[in-house]
């Protein structure tokens, strides 16, 4: 497979083109609004926590097909988890998307597709933006940039 | 104009045998270059003359009795001279060599700005500016009280007709209007709206960054009091750039920066400042670079900046015509009169992945929102697809750049 091909796996297209969980969320208890000024990707998480667990979390924005698809990704496998599972989860996939080895313990699962980003650094901020914005938003700041 | 307009003696091809990076590849593909509205290439007689200079002349200028001193104070001062010849002025104390664009502009805001503006006086600019003709006048604003007002962009990327006209009124202080657009390619009407500020007194300030490199330049004819350019545009290296500035607002104003080299005596008490175009020169100059500079307009100037203009007229309608072509692409920026850029936007696919895409066939291209986002706010988008022209483009790029789109088109509408 070429590096191309790579990154934007059918996965990442078809979640690029038809984001899951995507929209405002009523009885969310949490936002936070992501913004990369370098290229214009603008995303707002969320969260709707009930106790230590992530009962609902959805996005809206507007993005590349890597930010939307880490995004999109990101909601589904985050939805019914506990917040703890949150740092580790989001440790592994920046060490996937910027060419490391991530940890054996944490179970990326359908996050492994974002491991061709480790080819293109200029990409990485793209898939780790909604990643920072959901952080922020469970931290109780309400913005997050790439910076 | 028609392919067939283009004079003959224009050979592109040859210009390209100029510049040795050219030749290189890119993820094992050659290498197209067409962010030249970003930077654009050096070629080999520039590059030559920084080697030149560092090998043979280097010394402090204006300072010297000795012979170095003397020899790149005049290799500086032919690069002077040279600007003075693209920008059409006789008297080179008018050019004032800066970083580049950026700031020279913020020296005619912080310079002119802070000693002319007042509490309600207007600035205006169009809405089409770089942030670099945005971001200095705010900060003069704020610190002045004076008002920003800027004359609306139509859907065709061009300034509304007549809106310039009601804007730009007696309490206009000053106009500051890019003569190229970077974003959209629309070249503005300068002399008109120059007119209309100069029958207010206004002062105008013209962002010549994207047009020096594509047009001949008559400062007099434009109506420009003030022009900045860029050198990495204008094939010379980063770092350099130059401002020309009226002698009679450039002598009224104070000095923007102090330092050595702008003074001509100082004392704790006082210090009274050198004549321009010294003033404005605090400081060891980008002596190199004013020599690269110098070097780049002269080899531009006898390529010919009217074919050269021609040339990149043929490449952009040639572009225009096969982009618009290809199925959901809408192309930013249709001005009846532009310069070098093609802006435009695909279906389905952000331009941040197009030019992952492109960038995989060898072929550089700009995305974002090009340090222009009032711009992308007036389309409605977050950012566009940027191919740009220079002399060295051909035909040959710009099908290279259409078929590494039309394969984005067949992934992404998938």
């Amino acid at each position: 497979m070429s590096e191309l091909m790579e990154l934007y796996q059918e996965v990442i297209l078809d979640h690029g083109r038809r984001p899951r969980n995507f929209g405002p969320l009523e009885g969310a208890t949490h936002h936070a609004r992501g913004y990369n000024p370098l290229c214009g990707d603008n995303f707002t998480m969320h969260i709707a926590l009930d106790g230590d667990t992530i009962s609902d979390v959805r996005f809206e924005g507007e993005g590349c097909a890597i930010s939307t698809a880490s995004a999109s990704l990101l909601t589904e496998r985050l939805k019914g988890a506990h917040v703890d599972v949150v740092e580790p989860l989001f440790t592994a996939v920046h060490e996937l998307v910027t060419g490391g080895e991530p940890s054996e313990d944490v179970e990326l699962d359908k996050l492994e597709i974002f491991v061709g980003v480790g080819n293109f650094p200029m990409r990485v901020k793209c898939a780790t933006l909604p990643w920072h914005t959901l952080r922020a938003a469970l931290k109780g700041d309400e913005e997050a940039t790439t910076e | 104009m028609s392919t067939a307009e283009v004079p003959m003696a224009f050979n592109a091809e040859a210009v390209r045998a100029q510049f040795p990076i050219l030749s290189r590849e890119v993820h094992g593909k050659p290498l197209v270059y067409l962010d030249n509205a970003a930077s654009t290439q050096k070629p080999q007689v520039v590059i030559d003359a920084l080697d030149d200079y560092y090998s043979r002349l280097n010394a402090n200028v204006h300072r010297g009795v000795h012979r170095l001193s003397q020899e790149a104070t005049d290799a500086y001062e032919a690069g002077r001279k040279s600007v003075a010849r693209l920008l059409g002025v006789d008297d080179d104390r008018q050019v004032l060599f800066t970083r580049g664009t950026t700031e020279a502009l913020n020296l005619v805001a912080f310079s002119w700005g802070l000693a002319n503006l007042g509490k309600g006086d207007e600035i205006v600019l169009s809405g089409m500016e770089h942030h670099s003709n945005i971001v200095p006048w705010q900060l003069v604003a704020q610190r002045t009280g004076a008002v920003i007002r800027v004359i609306p962009i139509g859907d065709d990327g061009a300034l509304v007709p007549g809106a310039a006209a009601e804007i730009i009124g007696p309490r206009t202080k000053l106009l500051a209007v890019t003569h190229v657009s970077n974003a959209l390619g629309t070249i503005n009407p300068v002399r008109e709206l120059a007119d209309l500020a100069h029958a207010q007194g206004a002062v105008v300030v013209v962002d010549g960054a994207q047009a020096a490199p594509h047009a001949s330049i008559d400062v007099a004819a434009l109506g420009a009091d003030f022009y900045a350019l860029s050198g990495h545009k204008v094939y010379a290296p980063t770092g350099i750039g130059a401002l020309y500035g009226r002698a009679e607002l450039l002598e009224a104003m104070p000095p923007w920066q102090g330092g050595g080299e702008m003074i001509r005596s100082v004392s704790f008490e006082k210090s009274t400042y050198a004549p321009i175009p010294a003033k404005f020169e605090a400081g060891t100059p980008h002596i190199a670079g004013a020599v690269g500079l110098g070097t780049a307009i002269d080899w531009l100037l006898d390529l010919g900046v009217d074919a050269v203009a021609a040339h990149e007229d043929a490449l952009l309608r040639y572009a225009t015509e096969q982009l618009t072509a290809l199925p959901g692409l809408r192309m930013i920026g249709t001005a009846p009169h532009k310069a070098g850029v093609a802006s435009f936007v695909v279906d389905g696919a952000h331009p941040h992945d197009i030019g992952t895409f492109l960038d995989m066939a060898g072929v550089a291209i700009r995305t974002g929102h090009h340090c222009a986002q009032p711009v992308m706010t007036r389309f409605g988008i977050p950012a566009t697809a940027r191919a740009s022209f220079a002399a060295y483009n051909t035909r040959a790029d710009v099908d290279a750049l259409i078929k590494a789109l039309a394969r984005v088109i067949e992934v992404f509408s998938r």
